[in-house]
């Protein structure tokens, strides 16, 4: 039997490998020169190439929504996706190869920094322009990216460190109230906190400082479960943490200076797309950076063996409390961006259903991986608006889903494989 | 000056005396053997020595600083490298990230260098990574420095196992059972590897071991521990033919 599916898969395997091949040394730089072109073309010809294969207006998601509310559009959408996004990408991808290639090389002989910066512009582009077409997209778009931070400061205590903590939702509502306890009482006439501070144009200063406020709440919080973490593991600490996002569940429920159970709204709407995306990519960065220290490698020696990480002079309890604050603090920060993204937040959002989210998020991602986080959190954030039409029946789906990426690929789909932002933007050939 | 000084070491896991009155004096340089039979408390005084457990009661000193009270990752960083008797590394990691986290306390660029990847720590990585390769180098095993430790063969693991534990610069190394669980021919690699290390670093080594054969050829001295009790402490040879020693390992001559 084994045979028989080995000789139906082998040719099909090597005509998709040989199809591939060139693509394989196409440089990252004309592949996001690709999707700005895409991004543009779509801006363009969008409106009226949709209209033309009956679509009525631009599939938002690539399609995605369309899929189970109008199944007759299929055929449309595959054909606006073909035209819009994967010829256009491909087509100059295939063609810019070599001029891909010798421009990255060519960046690579000035700090990397540089070109670090030349193509995270040019990502950055794509997105403004793609999220332009409409606010359900931008929307989207903010909150996926949002996901992919908070997914990745999850994934330093679950991944990395290999603690079950069930206490994110906890840091993302300290930084989410944190942040917005802030901007709401200096900036916004609010009849919580009466009439505004400032009236001026502050919010490029202030709002950072509120994130960054809000991350250090969310670390300060995280002790909570850090301290217990030097005596218990796996399942006792798993219990703790789940504890703690229920103490903080109820005790923001609780306070009435920030609304109750009533939530607090109207945070300024300061959380747009540029903002969202530095602080992400700041994010990002931090964390990639710290995981791939000898000092953040610590985390993985502790999760391996932690009694041959403490004899190998590794400060265990210190790992284990920077890991802890330095994720609850990015998880903060997050929760600071969402709460500013939908400009209201209640105690409810930060219960068992966003741990279920945000767990899957990682799981599904890859554990110990950046790359994980990322495809994690954008795989999910898709998926989950194209099953809305579903309904009740997503939850079902995506649990099912989970379910069978936990039996194929038990530590997810992209799993420790280091981030090297070199190899990425290096040229290919 | 003596390097390692235990006195009167006494240790009690609850009702049960694991080891009783322990003393022990280690110099400079010096190759000690540990033998005994099964159960006789020779990996419990390795875990007293390096904080793993503290001792009822006794002293233990290093270069005349107590060691007692202190945590595991204090001792290694004091001058204390040890192996374990089951090979205890992390799985997800390569070869060389094993090295390289044995210096996590050498490292001084602290959190800013390792959030932010100043200059500091790149120079710092590199010189890690450096003496890392050196080390794998004494051992034998730096072909393998890029590969993950769960794909490679029992020996090469105990190698990778002792330049980890040698990574932390320490004054004195404690192997627990270096050569359990391998071949005669693999025995010999491990024997002139030990020999290498001492002759290179100069280290002072502490063996627990069961093999008689590789404790008569290497150590300088050697103690003989019976249910917690020294029963012997003398040269390879006065153990070897200590009528005590053979008692405890193959029982009493019923004609005596």
């Amino acid at each position: 039997m084994a045979v028989k599916t080995d000789s139906f898969t082998a040719p099909t395997k090597r005509r998709l490998a040989t199809f591939w091949q060139p693509y394989t040394r196409v440089a990252m730089l004309s592949w996001l020169t690709g999707a700005l072109v895409a991004a543009i073309l779509e801006q363009l010809v969008g409106r009226p190439l949709a209209f033309m294969l009956g679509l009525g207006k631009v599939p938002v998601l690539f399609g995605l929504v369309i899929i189970l509310k109008a199944p007759l559009l299929i055929p449309g959408v595959i054909v606006y996706v073909l035209l819009i996004y994967i010829l256009p990408i491909g087509l100059i991808a295939r063609l810019t190869t070599k001029l891909g290639n010798k421009l990255a090389a060519e960046l690579l002989r000035y700090p990397m920094l540089v070109s670090t910066v030349v193509h995270l512009v040019l990502l950055y582009a794509t997105l403004q322009i793609w999220g332009n077409i409409n606010d359900y997209r931008n929307l989207v778009l903010r909150l996926t990216l949002i996901s992919v931070l908070i997914t990745l400061s999850l994934n330093v205590i679950n991944g990395y460190m290999g603690e079950f903590s069930c206490s994110h939702p906890g840091f993302l509502a300290l930084g989410a109230y944190g942040a917005s306890a802030v901007t709401v009482s200096l900036f916004v006439n609010d009849n919580l906190f009466g009439p505004a501070v400032f009236t001026g144009n502050w919010g490029w200063i202030i709002f950072p400082f509120s994130l960054i406020l809000g991350g250090i709440i969310a670390a300060i919080g995280s002790l909570v479960v850090a301290i217990p973490s030097f005596r218990t593991r796996g399942d006792y600490l798993a219990i703790i943490s789940l504890a703690f996002t229920f103490i903080i569940k109820s005790f923001i429920e609780n306070l009435e200076f920030v609304g109750g159970p009533r939530g607090l709204s109207s945070q300024p709407d300061w959380a747009n797309l540029p903002t969202v995306f530095i602080w992400v990519v700041v994010g990002v960065w931090v964390i990639n950076n710290f995981v791939r220290s000898t000092m953040g490698k610590a985390l993985n020696a502790v999760r391996d063996d932690e009694i041959a990480a403490d004899a190998m002079t590794v400060n265990t309890r210190r790992t284990k409390m920077v890991a802890f604050m330095f994720s609850a603090f990015w998880a903060g920060v997050g929760g600071g961006l969402f709460a500013h993204v939908l400009r209201y937040v209640n105690p409810s959002t930060f219960g068992i259903q966003k741990l279920a989210e945000v767990l899957a998020m990682v799981y599904f991602g890859g554990l110990n991986s950046v790359y994980g986080s990322i495809v994690g959190a954008v795989g999910f954030n898709l998926l989950s608006e194209a099953l809305r039409p579903l309904e009740i029946f997503k939850w079902i789906i995506i649990p099912v889903l989970l379910i069978l990426i936990m039996i194929f690929r038990p530590t997810g789909l992209v799993a420790f494989k280091e981030f090297d932002v070199h190899q990425i933007i290096a040229p290919k050939e | 000056m003596t390097l390692l000084h235990v006195q009167n070491m006494t240790h009690y896991f609850g009702g049960l005396r694991a080891v009783y009155n322990y003393n022990l004096s280690i110099e400079p340089g010096e190759i000690r053997g540990l033998i005994g039979p099964n159960g006789a408390g020779k990996s419990t005084i390795f875990n007293l020595l390096t904080g793993v457990h503290t001792p009822t009661e006794g002293e233990a000193t290093l270069n005349g600083v107590s060691l007692i009270g202190k945590s595991p990752h204090e001792i290694a960083a004091m001058g204390i490298g040890r192996t374990f008797q089951n090979l205890r590394l992390w799985r997800h990691m390569s070869v060389l990230e094993h090295i390289n986290m044995a210096s996590y306390a050498h490292i001084t660029y602290g959190l800013v260098g390792a959030f932010f990847g100043t200059a500091l720590r790149q120079k710092q990585e590199a010189e890690i990574e450096e003496k890392s390769y050196h080390l794998l180098q004494l051992v034998g095993a730096d072909k393998f420095a890029d590969q993950n430790v769960t794909n490679l063969p029992y020996g090469i693991l105990r190698r990778i196992e002792m330049a980890r534990a040698l990574a932390t610069n320490p004054k004195i190394l404690f192997l627990d059972e270096p050569t359990a669980g391998m071949n005669p021919e693999e025995l010999k690699e491990m024997m002139a590897i030990i020999r290498h290390v001492h002759s290179e670093l100069g280290v002072a080594i502490f063996l627990i071991e069961h093999r008689m054969k590789f404790v008569m050829e290497l150590c300088d001295r050697v103690q003989t521990l019976v249910f917690g009790e020294v029963i012997a402490e003398g040269t390879p040879d006065e153990i070897q033919n200590n009528p005590l020693v053979i008692e405890a390992y193959l029982g009493k001559d019923l004609d005596t």
